[in-house]
Protein backbone atom coordinates (compact mmCIF):
# COMPACT_ATOMS: atom_id res chain seq x y z
CA UNK A 1 0.00 0.00 0.00
CA UNK A 2 2.90 2.57 1.22
CA UNK A 3 5.85 1.81 -1.09
CA UNK A 4 8.59 3.39 0.20
CA UNK A 5 8.63 6.14 -2.73
CA UNK A 6 10.35 9.43 -2.89
CA UNK A 7 8.84 12.03 -0.80
CA UNK A 8 5.94 14.49 -2.37
CA UNK A 9 2.14 14.11 -2.91
CA UNK A 10 2.17 10.72 -3.26
CA UNK A 11 2.71 9.75 -0.37
CA UNK A 12 -0.78 9.28 2.05
CA UNK A 13 0.79 10.87 5.03
CA UNK A 14 1.56 14.61 3.55
CA UNK A 15 -1.35 14.04 1.39
CA UNK A 16 -3.73 13.51 4.88
CA UNK A 17 -1.81 17.01 6.38
CA UNK A 18 -2.31 18.84 3.02
CA UNK A 19 -5.84 17.83 3.39
CA UNK A 20 -6.65 18.29 6.91
CA UNK A 21 -7.85 21.64 7.11
CA UNK A 22 -10.48 21.39 4.00
CA UNK A 23 -14.34 22.47 4.24
CA UNK A 24 -16.34 19.21 4.90
CA UNK A 25 -19.93 18.68 3.50
CA UNK A 26 -21.03 17.76 6.56
CA UNK A 27 -19.89 21.34 8.10
CA UNK A 28 -22.53 23.90 5.86
CA UNK A 29 -25.05 21.76 8.88
CA UNK A 30 -24.71 23.88 11.90
CA UNK A 31 -24.97 27.04 9.72
CA UNK A 32 -28.06 25.60 7.39
CA UNK A 33 -29.46 25.06 10.83
CA UNK A 34 -29.10 28.52 12.07
CA UNK A 35 -30.22 30.24 9.36
CA UNK A 36 -33.52 27.67 9.44
CA UNK A 37 -34.12 29.11 13.13
CA UNK A 38 -34.49 32.19 12.31
CA UNK A 39 -37.29 31.61 9.93
CA UNK A 40 -38.40 28.66 11.71
CA UNK A 41 -38.45 29.80 15.48
CA UNK A 42 -39.23 33.88 15.29
CA UNK A 43 -40.51 34.30 18.68
CA UNK A 44 -37.59 32.22 19.97
CA UNK A 45 -34.89 34.70 18.44
CA UNK A 46 -33.84 35.92 21.94
CA UNK A 47 -33.16 32.63 22.99
CA UNK A 48 -31.40 31.85 20.14
CA UNK A 49 -29.47 35.09 20.00
CA UNK A 50 -28.20 34.21 23.60
CA UNK A 51 -27.19 30.60 21.99
CA UNK A 52 -25.08 31.98 19.45
CA UNK A 53 -23.32 34.14 21.93
CA UNK A 54 -22.52 31.26 23.87
CA UNK A 55 -20.93 29.58 20.98
CA UNK A 56 -18.76 32.11 20.61
CA UNK A 57 -17.88 32.58 24.09
CA UNK A 58 -17.36 28.93 23.94
CA UNK A 59 -15.24 28.97 20.92
CA UNK A 60 -12.99 31.22 22.20
CA UNK A 61 -12.35 29.02 25.05
CA UNK A 62 -11.79 26.05 22.77
CA UNK A 63 -8.87 28.13 21.39
CA UNK A 64 -6.81 28.29 24.69
CA UNK A 65 -8.09 24.97 26.62
CA UNK A 66 -8.57 22.47 23.39
CA UNK A 67 -5.99 23.44 21.18
CA UNK A 68 -3.37 25.20 23.63
CA UNK A 69 -3.79 23.31 26.99
CA UNK A 70 -4.33 26.13 29.11
CA UNK A 71 -6.43 25.38 31.72
CA UNK A 72 -8.95 28.64 32.74
CA UNK A 73 -11.76 28.77 34.85
CA UNK A 74 -11.82 32.68 34.40
CA UNK A 75 -12.36 33.11 31.06
CA UNK A 76 -15.34 35.59 31.56
CA UNK A 77 -12.93 38.07 32.93
CA UNK A 78 -12.82 38.94 29.03
CA UNK A 79 -16.23 38.68 28.07
CA UNK A 80 -16.85 40.95 31.02
CA UNK A 81 -14.12 43.23 29.50
CA UNK A 82 -15.85 43.61 26.39
CA UNK A 83 -19.48 43.39 27.44
CA UNK A 84 -18.57 46.94 29.95
CA UNK A 85 -16.55 47.93 27.30
CA UNK A 86 -19.78 48.23 24.85
CA UNK A 87 -21.92 49.36 28.18
CA UNK A 88 -19.54 52.34 29.30
CA UNK A 89 -19.68 53.89 26.26
CA UNK A 90 -23.06 53.60 25.39
CA UNK A 91 -24.12 54.34 28.87
CA UNK A 92 -22.09 57.57 29.18
CA UNK A 93 -22.69 58.34 25.62
CA UNK A 94 -19.28 58.49 24.34
CA UNK A 95 -19.60 55.72 21.74
CA UNK A 96 -22.57 53.22 20.63
CA UNK A 97 -21.38 52.36 16.70
CA UNK A 98 -22.06 48.44 16.86
CA UNK A 99 -19.61 47.04 15.34
CA UNK A 100 -16.64 49.50 16.16
CA UNK A 101 -17.54 49.22 19.44
CA UNK A 102 -17.43 45.64 19.44
CA UNK A 103 -14.20 46.13 18.06
CA UNK A 104 -12.75 48.17 20.72
CA UNK A 105 -14.56 45.36 22.71
CA UNK A 106 -12.40 43.14 21.30
CA UNK A 107 -9.25 45.45 22.41
CA UNK A 108 -9.97 45.86 25.17
CA UNK A 109 -10.33 42.09 26.07
CA UNK A 110 -6.98 41.54 24.28
CA UNK A 111 -5.35 43.82 26.09
CA UNK A 112 -6.43 42.18 29.29
CA UNK A 113 -5.58 39.13 27.96
CA UNK A 114 -2.35 39.94 27.16
CA UNK A 115 -1.59 41.98 30.65
CA UNK A 116 -2.43 38.81 32.18
CA UNK A 117 -1.26 36.62 30.35
CA UNK A 118 1.97 37.62 30.31
CA UNK A 119 2.26 37.26 34.37
CA UNK A 120 -0.28 34.31 34.38
CA UNK A 121 1.56 32.22 31.62
CA UNK A 122 4.54 32.00 33.76
CA UNK A 123 2.68 29.01 35.95
CA UNK A 124 1.06 26.06 34.90
CA UNK A 125 -1.69 23.82 35.85
CA UNK A 126 -3.09 24.47 39.19
CA UNK A 127 -1.85 27.85 39.87
CA UNK A 128 -2.44 28.62 36.85
CA UNK A 129 -5.64 28.16 36.97
CA UNK A 130 -5.85 29.96 40.56
CA UNK A 131 -4.80 33.02 38.87
CA UNK A 132 -6.98 32.69 36.41
CA UNK A 133 -9.70 32.91 38.82
CA UNK A 134 -8.14 35.27 40.77
CA UNK A 135 -8.20 37.89 37.73
CA UNK A 136 -11.85 36.97 37.20
CA UNK A 137 -12.66 38.01 40.83
CA UNK A 138 -10.20 41.24 40.68
CA UNK A 139 -12.08 42.65 37.52
CA UNK A 140 -15.59 41.69 39.30
CA UNK A 141 -14.99 43.55 42.09
CA UNK A 142 -13.41 46.28 40.36
CA UNK A 143 -16.42 46.83 38.57
CA UNK A 144 -18.75 46.46 41.72
CA UNK A 145 -16.67 49.06 43.18
CA UNK A 146 -16.36 51.52 40.52
CA UNK A 147 -19.67 52.43 40.89
CA UNK A 148 -19.51 55.43 39.11
CA UNK A 149 -18.80 54.31 35.45
CA UNK A 150 -20.33 50.51 36.07
CA UNK A 151 -23.25 51.15 37.58
CA UNK A 152 -21.97 48.58 40.65
CA UNK A 153 -24.30 46.00 41.63
CA UNK A 154 -27.06 47.45 39.58
CA UNK A 155 -24.87 47.12 36.40
CA UNK A 156 -26.00 49.61 33.44
CA UNK A 157 -29.31 48.81 31.33
CA UNK A 158 -31.02 50.56 29.08
CA UNK A 159 -28.38 51.21 26.77
CA UNK A 160 -29.18 52.54 23.17
CA UNK A 161 -26.89 50.79 20.41
CA UNK A 162 -27.21 52.91 17.45
CA UNK A 163 -28.62 50.88 14.44
CA UNK A 164 -26.28 48.29 12.70
CA UNK A 165 -25.17 50.00 9.39
CA UNK A 166 -27.30 52.97 10.69
CA UNK A 167 -30.63 51.06 9.15
CA UNK A 168 -31.00 47.95 11.56
CA UNK A 169 -32.62 48.69 14.69
CA UNK A 170 -32.03 46.03 17.39
CA UNK A 171 -35.44 46.08 19.19
CA UNK A 172 -34.98 43.95 22.54
CA UNK A 173 -38.73 42.37 21.85
CA UNK A 174 -38.14 40.97 18.64
CA UNK A 175 -34.50 40.44 17.77
CA UNK A 176 -34.32 39.68 14.20
CA UNK A 177 -31.07 42.56 13.79
CA UNK A 178 -29.48 41.01 17.18
CA UNK A 179 -29.65 37.60 15.93
CA UNK A 180 -28.71 38.11 11.90
CA UNK A 181 -25.56 40.04 13.43
CA UNK A 182 -24.50 37.70 15.87
CA UNK A 183 -24.97 34.87 13.48
CA UNK A 184 -22.41 37.01 11.38
CA UNK A 185 -20.17 38.02 13.75
CA UNK A 186 -20.25 33.97 14.88
CA UNK A 187 -18.95 33.43 10.99
CA UNK A 188 -16.17 35.28 10.82
CA UNK A 189 -15.00 34.70 14.21
CA UNK A 190 -15.25 31.22 13.65
CA UNK A 191 -13.73 31.04 10.05
CA UNK A 192 -10.74 33.13 11.93
CA UNK A 193 -10.28 30.34 14.39
CA UNK A 194 -10.54 27.63 11.89
CA UNK A 195 -8.03 28.94 9.75
CA UNK A 196 -5.93 29.61 12.98
CA UNK A 197 -5.98 26.01 14.61
CA UNK A 198 -5.11 24.74 11.26
CA UNK A 199 -2.04 26.68 10.20
CA UNK A 200 1.90 26.36 11.38
CA UNK A 201 0.87 28.40 14.23
CA UNK A 202 -1.86 26.46 15.65
CA UNK A 203 -0.16 23.20 14.61
CA UNK A 204 2.49 24.47 17.84
CA UNK A 205 -0.04 25.30 19.91
CA UNK A 206 -1.15 21.93 19.57
CA UNK A 207 2.63 20.93 20.15
CA UNK A 208 2.78 22.68 23.63
CA UNK A 209 -0.47 21.07 24.39
CA UNK A 210 0.27 17.62 23.76
CA UNK A 211 4.47 17.83 25.39
CA UNK A 212 5.75 21.69 26.45
CA UNK A 213 9.56 20.39 27.32
CA UNK A 214 9.47 18.96 23.89
CA UNK A 215 8.62 22.44 22.48
CA UNK A 216 11.26 24.20 24.37
CA UNK A 217 13.84 21.85 22.60
CA UNK A 218 12.94 22.28 19.32
CA UNK A 219 13.53 25.96 19.98
CA UNK A 220 10.06 27.44 20.03
CA UNK A 221 8.69 30.27 22.51
CA UNK A 222 6.43 28.56 24.10
CA UNK A 223 5.18 31.53 26.25
CA UNK A 224 5.23 34.18 23.59
CA UNK A 225 2.94 31.71 21.85
CA UNK A 226 0.72 31.16 24.21
CA UNK A 227 0.56 34.70 25.24
CA UNK A 228 -0.34 35.19 21.64
CA UNK A 229 -2.88 32.70 21.64
CA UNK A 230 -4.66 33.74 24.96
CA UNK A 231 -4.63 37.36 23.73
CA UNK A 232 -6.60 36.06 20.30
CA UNK A 233 -8.51 34.05 22.64
CA UNK A 234 -9.35 37.27 25.07
CA UNK A 235 -10.58 38.97 21.97
CA UNK A 236 -12.74 36.83 20.98
CA UNK A 237 -14.43 36.20 24.25
CA UNK A 238 -14.46 40.18 24.31
CA UNK A 239 -16.45 40.15 21.57
CA UNK A 240 -19.15 37.77 22.67
CA UNK A 241 -19.27 39.89 25.44
CA UNK A 242 -19.52 43.05 23.50
CA UNK A 243 -22.14 41.80 21.01
CA UNK A 244 -23.93 40.09 24.30
CA UNK A 245 -24.49 43.67 26.07
CA UNK A 246 -25.90 44.66 22.49
CA UNK A 247 -28.36 42.14 21.75
CA UNK A 248 -29.11 42.60 25.57
CA UNK A 249 -28.88 46.14 26.07
CA UNK A 250 -27.65 45.99 29.53
CA UNK A 251 -24.30 44.73 31.24
CA UNK A 252 -24.22 43.58 34.53
CA UNK A 253 -21.58 41.87 36.86
CA UNK A 254 -22.59 38.33 35.95
CA UNK A 255 -20.97 39.01 32.60
CA UNK A 256 -17.89 39.13 34.76
CA UNK A 257 -18.90 35.78 37.34
CA UNK A 258 -17.54 32.31 38.11
CA UNK A 259 -21.10 31.19 36.62
CA UNK A 260 -20.75 32.11 33.50
CA UNK A 261 -16.81 31.25 33.43
CA UNK A 262 -17.64 27.82 34.48
CA UNK A 263 -20.89 27.36 32.30
CA UNK A 264 -18.82 28.04 29.25
CA UNK A 265 -16.16 25.55 30.62
CA UNK A 266 -18.85 22.97 31.14
CA UNK A 267 -20.75 23.62 27.95
CA UNK A 268 -17.10 23.08 26.21
CA UNK A 269 -16.09 20.12 27.91
CA UNK A 270 -19.71 18.68 27.03
CA UNK A 271 -19.67 19.43 23.55
CA UNK A 272 -15.75 18.34 23.48
CA UNK A 273 -12.55 20.13 23.29
CA UNK A 274 -9.96 20.40 20.75
CA UNK A 275 -12.46 19.99 17.88
CA UNK A 276 -14.06 23.65 17.06
CA UNK A 277 -17.72 22.35 16.79
CA UNK A 278 -17.34 21.20 20.14
CA UNK A 279 -18.83 24.71 21.47
CA UNK A 280 -21.92 24.58 19.03
CA UNK A 281 -22.80 21.13 19.99
CA UNK A 282 -21.76 21.97 24.25
CA UNK A 283 -23.77 25.41 23.70
CA UNK A 284 -26.93 23.62 22.11
CA UNK A 285 -27.11 20.64 24.36
CA UNK A 286 -26.38 22.59 27.93
CA UNK A 287 -28.99 25.52 26.32
CA UNK A 288 -31.73 23.17 25.13
CA UNK A 289 -31.57 20.80 28.31
CA UNK A 290 -31.52 23.21 30.78
CA UNK A 291 -34.38 25.10 29.33
CA UNK A 292 -36.78 21.94 29.19
CA UNK A 293 -35.75 20.71 32.53
CA UNK A 294 -36.35 23.99 34.38
CA UNK A 295 -39.78 23.53 32.99
CA UNK A 296 -39.86 20.33 33.85
CA UNK A 297 -38.10 20.23 36.81
CA UNK A 298 -38.08 24.02 38.04
CA UNK A 299 -36.40 23.43 41.80
CA UNK A 300 -33.83 20.77 40.85
CA UNK A 301 -33.07 20.97 37.21
CA UNK A 302 -29.26 21.70 37.87
CA UNK A 303 -29.67 18.46 39.23
CA UNK A 304 -29.76 16.65 35.86
CA UNK A 305 -27.11 18.90 34.48
CA UNK A 306 -25.06 18.03 36.85
CA UNK A 307 -25.93 14.22 36.42
CA UNK A 308 -25.17 14.08 32.66
CA UNK A 309 -21.85 15.86 33.24
CA UNK A 310 -21.04 13.36 35.70
CA UNK A 311 -21.82 10.88 33.42
CA UNK A 312 -20.01 12.91 30.59
CA UNK A 313 -16.70 12.87 32.43
CA UNK A 314 -16.94 9.37 33.83
CA UNK A 315 -17.58 7.89 30.73
CA UNK A 316 -17.11 10.51 27.37
CA UNK A 317 -14.05 12.35 28.01
CA UNK A 318 -14.26 13.99 24.67
CA UNK A 319 -18.20 15.17 25.18
CA UNK A 320 -20.53 14.50 22.90
CA UNK A 321 -18.08 14.90 19.51
CA UNK A 322 -16.36 12.19 20.91
CA UNK A 323 -18.58 9.70 21.41
CA UNK A 324 -19.72 10.49 18.04
CA UNK A 325 -16.15 10.13 16.63
CA UNK A 326 -16.08 6.64 18.26
CA UNK A 327 -19.50 5.53 16.95
CA UNK A 328 -18.57 7.13 13.30
CA UNK A 329 -15.33 4.54 13.64
CA UNK A 330 -17.17 1.43 14.62
CA UNK A 331 -19.16 1.70 11.64
CA UNK A 332 -17.17 2.62 9.02
CA UNK A 333 -14.29 0.22 10.57
CA UNK A 334 -15.77 -2.81 8.50
CA UNK A 335 -15.83 -1.11 5.01
CA UNK A 336 -12.60 0.20 3.73
CA UNK A 337 -11.08 3.63 4.53
CA UNK A 338 -11.12 5.56 1.38
CA UNK B 1 50.55 24.55 12.71
CA UNK B 2 48.41 22.56 15.63
CA UNK B 3 48.20 19.07 15.82
CA UNK B 4 45.21 17.30 14.65
CA UNK B 5 43.97 16.46 17.60
CA UNK B 6 43.49 20.13 18.72
CA UNK B 7 42.33 22.34 15.72
CA UNK B 8 43.06 25.88 15.45
CA UNK B 9 39.77 28.21 16.84
CA UNK B 10 37.79 27.48 19.54
CA UNK B 11 36.41 24.29 19.97
CA UNK B 12 32.74 23.80 18.48
CA UNK B 13 31.43 23.83 22.51
CA UNK B 14 33.49 23.95 24.77
CA UNK B 15 32.67 24.39 29.19
CA UNK B 16 34.88 25.86 31.61
CA UNK B 17 34.61 25.17 35.39
CA UNK B 18 31.29 24.45 34.85
CA UNK B 19 29.13 23.44 38.22
CA UNK B 20 25.77 22.86 39.31
CA UNK B 21 24.62 22.28 43.07
CA UNK B 22 21.46 21.32 44.05
CA UNK B 23 21.10 21.94 47.41
CA UNK B 24 23.94 20.30 48.90
CA UNK B 25 24.44 18.11 45.95
CA UNK B 26 26.99 19.28 43.62
CA UNK B 27 25.25 17.45 40.38
CA UNK B 28 28.28 18.66 38.40
CA UNK B 29 31.68 19.90 39.74
CA UNK B 30 34.18 21.59 37.56
CA UNK B 31 33.83 20.33 34.34
CA UNK B 32 36.01 21.15 31.53
CA UNK B 33 35.01 19.85 28.43
CA UNK B 34 35.12 20.67 24.76
CA UNK B 35 33.31 19.18 22.08
CA UNK B 36 35.17 19.56 18.50
CA UNK B 37 33.13 20.10 15.16
CA UNK B 38 32.20 16.64 13.32
CA UNK B 39 33.62 14.91 16.82
CA UNK B 40 31.91 11.75 18.24
CA UNK B 41 32.18 11.74 21.67
CA UNK B 42 30.72 9.81 24.59
CA UNK B 43 30.30 10.39 28.20
CA UNK B 44 29.91 7.74 30.59
CA UNK B 45 29.86 6.86 34.12
CA UNK B 46 27.54 5.20 36.49
CA UNK B 47 23.95 6.09 37.54
CA UNK B 48 24.02 9.84 39.08
CA UNK B 49 27.49 10.86 37.61
CA UNK B 50 26.12 13.63 36.49
CA UNK B 51 25.80 12.94 32.84
CA UNK B 52 22.51 14.05 32.44
CA UNK B 53 22.93 17.03 34.32
CA UNK B 54 25.88 17.97 31.89
CA UNK B 55 23.27 17.59 29.16
CA UNK B 56 21.15 20.12 30.89
CA UNK B 57 23.57 22.68 31.26
CA UNK B 58 24.94 22.46 27.54
CA UNK B 59 21.20 22.75 26.23
CA UNK B 60 20.31 25.50 28.75
CA UNK B 61 17.49 23.62 30.57
CA UNK B 62 19.09 24.69 34.03
CA UNK B 63 21.39 27.25 34.62
CA UNK B 64 25.09 26.39 36.42
CA UNK B 65 25.97 27.25 39.50
CA UNK B 66 28.96 28.49 38.10
CA UNK B 67 31.23 28.21 35.04
CA UNK B 68 30.29 29.19 31.60
CA UNK B 69 29.59 27.53 28.17
CA UNK B 70 30.67 28.29 25.17
CA UNK B 71 29.74 27.71 21.78
CA UNK B 72 32.56 28.58 19.01
CA UNK B 73 33.95 30.55 21.68
CA UNK B 74 30.75 32.95 22.21
CA UNK B 75 29.43 32.64 25.63
CA UNK B 76 26.24 31.46 25.99
CA UNK B 77 26.04 30.98 29.37
CA UNK B 78 22.85 33.37 29.52
CA UNK B 79 21.60 31.97 26.89
CA UNK B 80 17.73 30.44 27.06
CA UNK B 81 17.09 26.58 25.67
CA UNK B 82 14.82 27.98 22.39
CA UNK B 83 17.65 30.49 21.90
CA UNK B 84 20.18 28.00 21.58
CA UNK B 85 18.30 25.67 19.79
CA UNK B 86 18.23 28.28 17.32
CA UNK B 87 21.96 28.73 17.45
CA UNK B 88 22.36 24.89 16.88
CA UNK B 89 22.63 23.06 19.85
CA UNK B 90 19.65 20.19 19.79
CA UNK B 91 19.71 17.03 21.70
CA UNK B 92 17.29 13.91 22.29
CA UNK B 93 15.94 12.77 25.85
CA UNK B 94 16.68 9.56 27.52
CA UNK B 95 13.21 9.15 27.72
CA UNK B 96 10.93 9.73 25.04
CA UNK B 97 9.49 13.87 24.79
CA UNK B 98 7.10 13.08 21.69
CA UNK B 99 3.80 14.41 20.74
CA UNK B 100 1.88 11.43 21.08
CA UNK B 101 -1.20 12.16 20.04
CA UNK B 102 0.06 13.16 16.50
CA UNK B 103 1.48 11.64 13.51
CA UNK B 104 5.35 10.57 13.01
CA UNK B 105 4.65 13.16 10.11
CA UNK B 106 3.93 15.86 12.55
CA UNK B 107 6.32 15.60 15.18
CA UNK B 108 9.07 15.87 12.64
CA UNK B 109 6.90 18.94 11.12
CA UNK B 110 6.72 20.76 14.59
CA UNK B 111 10.64 20.71 14.50
CA UNK B 112 11.38 21.39 10.98
CA UNK B 113 8.99 24.41 10.83
CA UNK B 114 10.14 25.55 14.15
CA UNK B 115 14.06 26.14 12.33
CA UNK B 116 12.20 27.33 9.36
CA UNK B 117 10.81 30.17 11.40
CA UNK B 118 7.21 29.28 9.45
CA UNK B 119 5.85 28.38 13.42
CA UNK B 120 4.34 31.84 14.05
CA UNK B 121 2.40 31.63 10.65
CA UNK B 122 -1.05 32.13 11.58
CA UNK B 123 -3.03 32.03 7.48
CA UNK B 124 -2.09 29.12 5.73
CA UNK B 125 -2.88 25.53 6.37
CA UNK B 126 0.39 23.51 8.13
CA UNK B 127 -0.26 21.04 5.45
CA UNK B 128 0.50 23.29 2.46
CA UNK B 129 3.61 24.35 3.62
CA UNK B 130 5.30 21.88 0.98
CA UNK B 131 8.71 22.80 1.85
CA UNK B 132 8.35 21.67 5.78
CA UNK B 133 6.06 18.74 4.59
CA UNK B 134 9.40 17.46 2.28
CA UNK B 135 11.92 18.48 4.35
CA UNK B 136 10.58 16.44 6.90
CA UNK B 137 9.24 13.72 4.57
CA UNK B 138 12.51 13.51 3.68
CA UNK B 139 14.15 13.21 6.70
CA UNK B 140 11.99 10.18 7.74
CA UNK B 141 13.07 8.60 4.45
CA UNK B 142 16.92 8.80 5.54
CA UNK B 143 15.89 7.22 8.73
CA UNK B 144 13.81 4.81 7.16
CA UNK B 145 10.54 6.01 8.85
CA UNK B 146 8.61 6.73 5.66
CA UNK B 147 6.00 4.24 6.00
CA UNK B 148 4.70 5.54 9.57
CA UNK B 149 4.56 9.17 8.83
CA UNK B 150 1.23 8.71 8.88
CA UNK B 151 1.09 6.78 12.02
CA UNK B 152 -0.01 8.18 16.22
CA UNK B 153 3.09 7.92 17.88
CA UNK B 154 1.24 5.82 20.17
CA UNK B 155 1.07 3.08 17.63
CA UNK B 156 4.49 2.52 17.36
CA UNK B 157 7.14 0.36 18.87
CA UNK B 158 9.41 1.71 21.29
CA UNK B 159 12.24 1.64 19.16
CA UNK B 160 10.94 3.29 16.42
CA UNK B 161 9.53 5.77 18.42
CA UNK B 162 13.17 6.53 19.88
CA UNK B 163 14.23 7.14 16.18
CA UNK B 164 11.39 10.09 15.97
CA UNK B 165 13.23 11.62 18.59
CA UNK B 166 15.95 11.54 16.67
CA UNK B 167 14.26 12.84 13.20
CA UNK B 168 12.90 15.46 15.52
CA UNK B 169 16.52 16.43 16.51
CA UNK B 170 17.81 16.17 13.17
CA UNK B 171 15.05 18.63 11.99
CA UNK B 172 16.89 21.24 13.53
CA UNK B 173 19.80 20.94 11.19
CA UNK B 174 22.14 21.28 14.34
CA UNK B 175 26.06 21.82 14.59
CA UNK B 176 25.47 20.21 18.32
CA UNK B 177 23.82 16.91 18.27
CA UNK B 178 23.29 15.31 22.08
CA UNK B 179 22.33 12.26 22.43
CA UNK B 180 20.44 11.29 26.31
CA UNK B 181 20.92 7.32 26.20
CA UNK B 182 19.47 7.12 22.53
CA UNK B 183 19.10 3.32 22.82
CA UNK B 184 17.33 3.21 26.13
CA UNK B 185 15.06 1.04 26.53
CA UNK B 186 14.92 -0.27 23.31
CA UNK B 187 14.69 -3.74 23.20
CA UNK B 188 17.93 -5.32 21.95
CA UNK B 189 16.04 -6.78 18.70
CA UNK B 190 15.29 -3.00 17.65
CA UNK B 191 18.58 -1.67 18.85
CA UNK B 192 20.41 -2.12 15.57
CA UNK B 193 18.13 0.57 13.59
CA UNK B 194 19.03 3.17 16.40
CA UNK B 195 22.88 2.28 15.79
CA UNK B 196 23.16 2.87 11.77
CA UNK B 197 20.84 5.73 12.43
CA UNK B 198 23.52 6.78 14.51
CA UNK B 199 26.40 5.51 12.38
CA UNK B 200 24.45 7.58 9.63
CA UNK B 201 24.58 11.05 11.43
CA UNK B 202 25.75 13.43 9.02
CA UNK B 203 29.51 13.87 9.52
CA UNK B 204 30.05 17.40 10.24
CA UNK B 205 27.89 16.97 13.30
CA UNK B 206 29.78 17.21 16.51
CA UNK B 207 27.51 14.81 18.29
CA UNK B 208 27.65 13.76 21.71
CA UNK B 209 26.40 10.61 23.48
CA UNK B 210 25.73 9.66 26.88
CA UNK B 211 24.65 6.15 27.10
CA UNK B 212 25.87 3.42 29.67
CA UNK B 213 25.51 0.79 27.14
CA UNK B 214 29.27 0.28 26.13
CA UNK B 215 28.53 -1.89 22.80
CA UNK B 216 27.38 1.38 21.69
CA UNK B 217 29.69 3.81 23.06
CA UNK B 218 32.62 1.94 22.21
CA UNK B 219 31.77 1.33 18.59
CA UNK B 220 30.59 4.66 18.26
CA UNK B 221 33.07 7.02 20.22
CA UNK B 222 35.77 8.51 18.67
CA UNK B 223 37.18 10.16 22.61
CA UNK B 224 35.17 9.18 25.62
CA UNK B 225 35.04 11.22 28.72
CA UNK B 226 33.93 9.23 32.00
CA UNK B 227 32.14 11.05 34.84
CA UNK B 228 32.25 10.54 38.27
CA UNK B 229 30.33 11.90 41.08
CA UNK B 230 29.37 15.30 39.28
CA UNK B 231 33.29 15.80 37.89
CA UNK B 232 35.77 14.33 34.68
CA UNK B 233 37.27 11.72 35.72
CA UNK B 234 39.33 10.70 33.10
CA UNK B 235 39.23 11.57 28.92
CA UNK B 236 40.80 10.19 26.57
CA UNK B 237 40.53 7.32 23.16
CA UNK B 238 38.20 4.40 23.66
CA UNK B 239 41.64 2.50 23.74
CA UNK B 240 42.88 4.79 26.43
CA UNK B 241 39.94 4.81 28.93
CA UNK B 242 39.34 0.72 28.32
CA UNK B 243 42.95 0.69 29.60
CA UNK B 244 42.98 3.11 32.19
CA UNK B 245 42.74 0.98 35.42
CA UNK B 246 41.20 3.61 37.49
CA UNK B 247 38.43 3.63 34.96
CA UNK B 248 38.64 -0.43 35.24
CA UNK B 249 38.15 -0.04 38.87
CA UNK B 250 35.11 2.70 39.62
CA UNK B 251 33.14 1.97 35.83
CA UNK B 252 33.91 -0.69 33.30
CA UNK B 253 34.90 -3.35 35.98
CA UNK B 254 31.28 -3.04 37.02
CA UNK B 255 30.17 -2.66 33.53
CA UNK B 256 30.92 -6.13 32.61
CA UNK B 257 33.25 -5.13 29.35
CA UNK B 258 36.93 -5.75 29.19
Amino acid sequence: MTAPGPAGSEHPAPRALARRHRLRAWEAIPWALAVAFYFAFPRHLGFGTELLVTILFALSLDLVLGYAGIVTLGHAAFFGAGAYTVGMLAKHGIWNEPITSLLLAAAVAAAVGLGSGLVLLRTRGLTLLMLTLCTMALLEEAANLAHAYTGGFDGLDSLLIAPLFGVFEFNPLYPKTQYLYVLAVLFLCFAFVRTLVYSPFGQSLTGIRENTLRMHAVGAPVRARLVACYTLSAAIAGIAGGIWAQANAYVNLGTLGLDRAATVLIILVLGGYGRLYGAFVGAVAYMVLSHFLAKVYPTAWQLGLGLLLVVIALFARNGILGIGEALGRRFSAPRAAP
Amino acid sequence: MSPPSAPPGPPLLETRGLCRNFGALAAARDIDFRLEAGARHAVIGPNGAGKTTLVNLLTGVIRPTAGAVLLKGRDITGVVQAERVKLGIARTFQINRLFRGLSVLENVYMAVAERRGVAPSMLRPAGLRRDVVEESMHLLETLRLPDDAGHRISELPYGRQRLVELAIALGLKPEVLLLDEPAAGVPSAESHIILEAIAGLPKQIGVLIIDHDMDLVFRFAERITVMVSGGVFASGSPKEIAANPDVRAVYLGRADHG
